[in-house]
């Protein structure tokens, strides 16, 4: 049991800090950055690249790094302390995920490949409307024509989908159960807009766009889909613990540099106690993430579900509490869009909805109570 | 990052778990687990049955029976000891009184008192809390005067847990009343049998008499009963109430009535809003119990992690919510908490431990008091 990061994780959590904490030293930089599409920064986005962190979480073979979890979660968790509008997350995360899980040998290579080196940007496909996080597709549909494939339907939001290269498409199967399809996104009509938090989604319109189908034609991939959701749910969780530590850490200095009254807000406790409740739903659900990440490591797919539930629906709790309290006690100034802590608050929101928030979480988990007696975090196994 | 115990760490959570569960007294793990009040016998009987086994006292330096363990096998001792439903050891002979002793005692005072004390020989009040010094603790007034070979003692203790069963009570006293407060301040040993020594019951909100006041008019304390220094016992008072790292957060004991209450349930926990209430209780626990190991896992030899002053806070209110959560399943049948009640025992003693635990987070340094010290310690406001 042991919680602490090694000599190389810190050497590379100091390394990326390094880069996106220079790349958006000051808030005004991320704003401009957002303002103008692609919604990011393609120096950035190659800067990633070229220090590998595109390609980490993907085998040699593949073109990436081959690293685990651990590593994921801290790029997250400092993409997350500056609000990076790279599409860390959605490119590479989720959408490479699926390819890396799911594709042939050959289509490995070649996206993930194109991926790594920041050539390619991908965007998973997936929500559709009326759904809510679930990991099978039915409003897209899949038709096949002997080896030919073809795909129909919307697919909204679908975050970075205007500015990606390839899109990665979930689709109900002729068979049954939920494919996946790797679309080349000319053959789609997309429009693309502002997410409120600054990033970028688009509607996909797909009518019989050509689409090939990752790994196996016709494979039912829907278990497949829900663990790299999972994962997605657990480098969430260190995203919104970045954002949460920099939204605390702001809000703390805010209270001893603001006046009021003729003395400096730290001098109410009725604001310094919330400040310390805040603290405190940042470190258990900071415990829980660190766990989840941990479990994953295992490769156990059911632990990773189960973990990743918990971890995103404690996560979901803290983000609600640390944003919104952010806001209260800065008063008046985090309304606006110039300075930076209601832009936290809006990422936290908007992390805490991408794949299942508290209720949703809540739900699954209820489900499950009555399965065992009491939970060991350090058993090997689920009871 | 590790998230399997060592082998060796593994063995030794074996180890207490067999202990605790195959090799104590079961009907004393009985009335654990039934939410009964434990007699003094069956406490005494406790904690010989662990220091015969060399587990009572296993944090203190290994020349007095301590173990040499680690932080992370203190912890996991503590865990396995409260799910199996076995007494801690008395926390004012085993935490409190037994570590300053050895720390501050001069060698015939620790000869004299820490293996009994081990043992339980001994049981140990503690004497701190007044009804004007709380947690403003440097605010007490008792005082100690020097009058030959002897201190001459006179003021008023309160909330002294269990003083009803006290042999000696551990003493904060005001021996200059002259000098800032804290600077005025010794700890004295007091043989509750003396002459002038009186305690007087409290009736709690729960029925009990857990606690009680302890009265002390002109009472004749040998001048060897003094620990440490004169006018050192502030000192000696923040080494007591800090050193406390490892199982502040009740973890285990909580844990076990959170799952004790899934049977309770019975057919409730096909409800959606118990079930839900259940899954966030559990979760809450869960991120506490991490967070311990966070900080066991951390704090070996060095500075304590800063999460720590989150578990006694988060730890009292999970606690108190368990409880709650335990009273409502009960639902009418709490009513019946009488002596010649047929509905189930815990359901009888829902409501008073429910009660009883409002206390959780009021002593050992209210929550309050916790997020002053995260406020000021840990966020610099």
């Amino acid at each position: 049991m042991d919680f602490t990061y090694d000599d190389e994780q810190v050497a590379l959590r100091d390394a990326v800090r390094g880069l996106v904490g220079k790349a958006y030293a000051d808030f005004e930089q991320r704003r401009r950055t957002v303002a103008d599409d692609p919604g990011f920064s393609e120096k950035v986005w190659a800067q990633l690249a070229e220090m590998g962190l595109l390609g980490l979480p993907f085998a040699e073979e593949d073109g990436g790094v081959g690293a685990g979890p651990v590593e994921i979660g801290i790029v997250a968790q400092e993409l997350g302390r500056v609000l990076a509008p790279e599409p860390y997350l959605t490119s590479v995360v989720l959408a490479g995920g699926l390819v890396s899980a799911a594709g042939t040998p050959e289509q490995r290579a070649e996206v993930l490949g194109a991926l790594s080196a920041g050539e390619r940007v991908l965007a998973f496909a997936h929500d559709e409307e009326g759904s809510r996080w679930s990991s099978a597709a039915t409003a897209v549909t899949a038709t096949r024509d002997g080896d030919t494939w073809t795909l129909s339907g919307v697919k909204e939001p679908v975050p970075h989908g205007a500015r990606a290269d390839l899109l990665v498409v979930s689709a109900a199967l002729p068979d049954g159960g939920t494919g996946l399809f790797l679309v080349d996104p000319a053959g789609a009509e997309r429009t693309g807009y502002r997410t409120y938090d600054g990033g970028r989604a688009a509607r996909v319109v797909l009518e019989s766009t050509p689409a090939t189908p990752l790994g196996a034609p016709g494979q039912d991939l829907e278990s497949t889909i829900a663990t790299v959701q999972d994962i997605g749910r657990i480098m969430a969780g260190h995203e919104a613990l970045g954002a949460m530590e920099v939204a605390l850490a702001a809000t703390t200095s805010y209270l001893t540099s603001r006046k009021q009254f003729g003395v400096t807000l730290n001098t109410f406790q009725a604001l310094t106690f919330r400040a310390a409740d805040m603290y405190v739903s940042l470190e258990l659900a900071a415990s829980l993430v660190q766990w989840a990440t941990m479990v994953l490591a295992t490769g156990d797919a059911a632990r990773t579900a189960d973990a990743a539930a918990r971890a995103a629906l404690q996560v979901s709790r803290a983000s609600r509490h640390v944003g919104q309290e952010a806001i209260q006690l800065h008063g008046g100034i985090a309304m606006t869009a110039e300075y930076s802590v209601g832009s936290f608050a809006a990422h936290l929101s908007a992390l805490d909805h991408l794949l299942g928030d508290g209720q949703f979480q809540l739900s699954t988990l209820a489900a499950r109570v009555a399965d065992h007696r009491a939970l060991d975090p350090l058993e090997t196994s689920v009871g | 990052m590790q998230l399997e115990l060592s082998p060796e760490d593994q063995a030794f959570r074996e180890e207490m778990r067999e202990f605790f569960t195959t090799k104590f007294p079961q009907e004393i793990r009985d009335a654990v687990i039934a939410g009964r009040e434990l007699t003094k016998e069956q406490h005494v009987e406790s904690q010989q049955t662990l220091n015969a086994a060399g587990l009572a006292v296993p944090h203190w330096p290994e020349e007095w029976g301590g173990r040499g363990w680690s932080d992370l096998q203190r912890h996991l001792w503590t865990e396995e000891m409260q799910a199996a439903a076995v007494p801690v050891p008395l926390a004012f002979n085993a935490n409190m009184i037994g570590p300053v002793l050895a720390q501050f005692g001069s060698q015939e005072l620790k000869e004299r008192f820490l293996p009994p004390t081990a043992n339980l020989d001994i049981w140990w009040s503690q004497g701190f809390s007044e009804p004007d010094a709380g947690s403003d603790l440097a605010s007490l007034r008792t005082t100690a005067v020097r009058d030959g070979d002897d201190f001459v003692v006179n003021g008023q203790k309160t909330w002294t847990t269990l003083g009803q069963y006290g042999d000696w009570i551990f003493t904060l006293v005001r021996t200059d009343p002259d000098v800032k407060k804290q600077a005025g301040i010794s700890m004295l040993l007091i043989d509750m049998t003396t002459p002038g020594v009186e305690v007087r019951p409290i009736e709690l909100i729960d029925g009990g008499h857990e606690v009680n006041e302890v009265w002390f008019t002109d009472v004749r304390v040998p001048a060897d009963l003094l620990v440490g220094e004169l006018n050192s016992g502030w000192t000696i008072a923040k080494f007591l109430l800090g050193n406390e790292r490892v199982g502040v957060a009740p973890v285990g004991t909580t844990k076990r009535v959170l799952a004790q209450a899934k049977e309770y349930a019975g057919a409730q926990l096909d409800d959606p809003f118990t079930r839900a209430r259940f899954v966030e209780l559990e979760n809450e626990l869960l991120a506490l119990e991490l967070t311990a190991l966070r900080v066991v896992a951390h704090s070996e030899g060095a500075e304590p992690h800063p999460a720590s002053s989150v578990l006694k806070l988060k730890g009292t209110e999970i606690q108190q919510a368990v409880s709650e959560l335990v009273l409502d399943l009960a639902g009418p049948a709490g009513l019946a908490s009488g002596d010649g009640s047929g509905v189930p025992e815990w359901a009888r003693h829902a409501a008073p431990t429910y009660l009883n635990l409002r206390k959780a987070s009021i002593y050992g340094g209210s929550n309050e008091i916790q997020r002053q010290i995260i406020a000021r310690t840990i966020l610099g406001l």
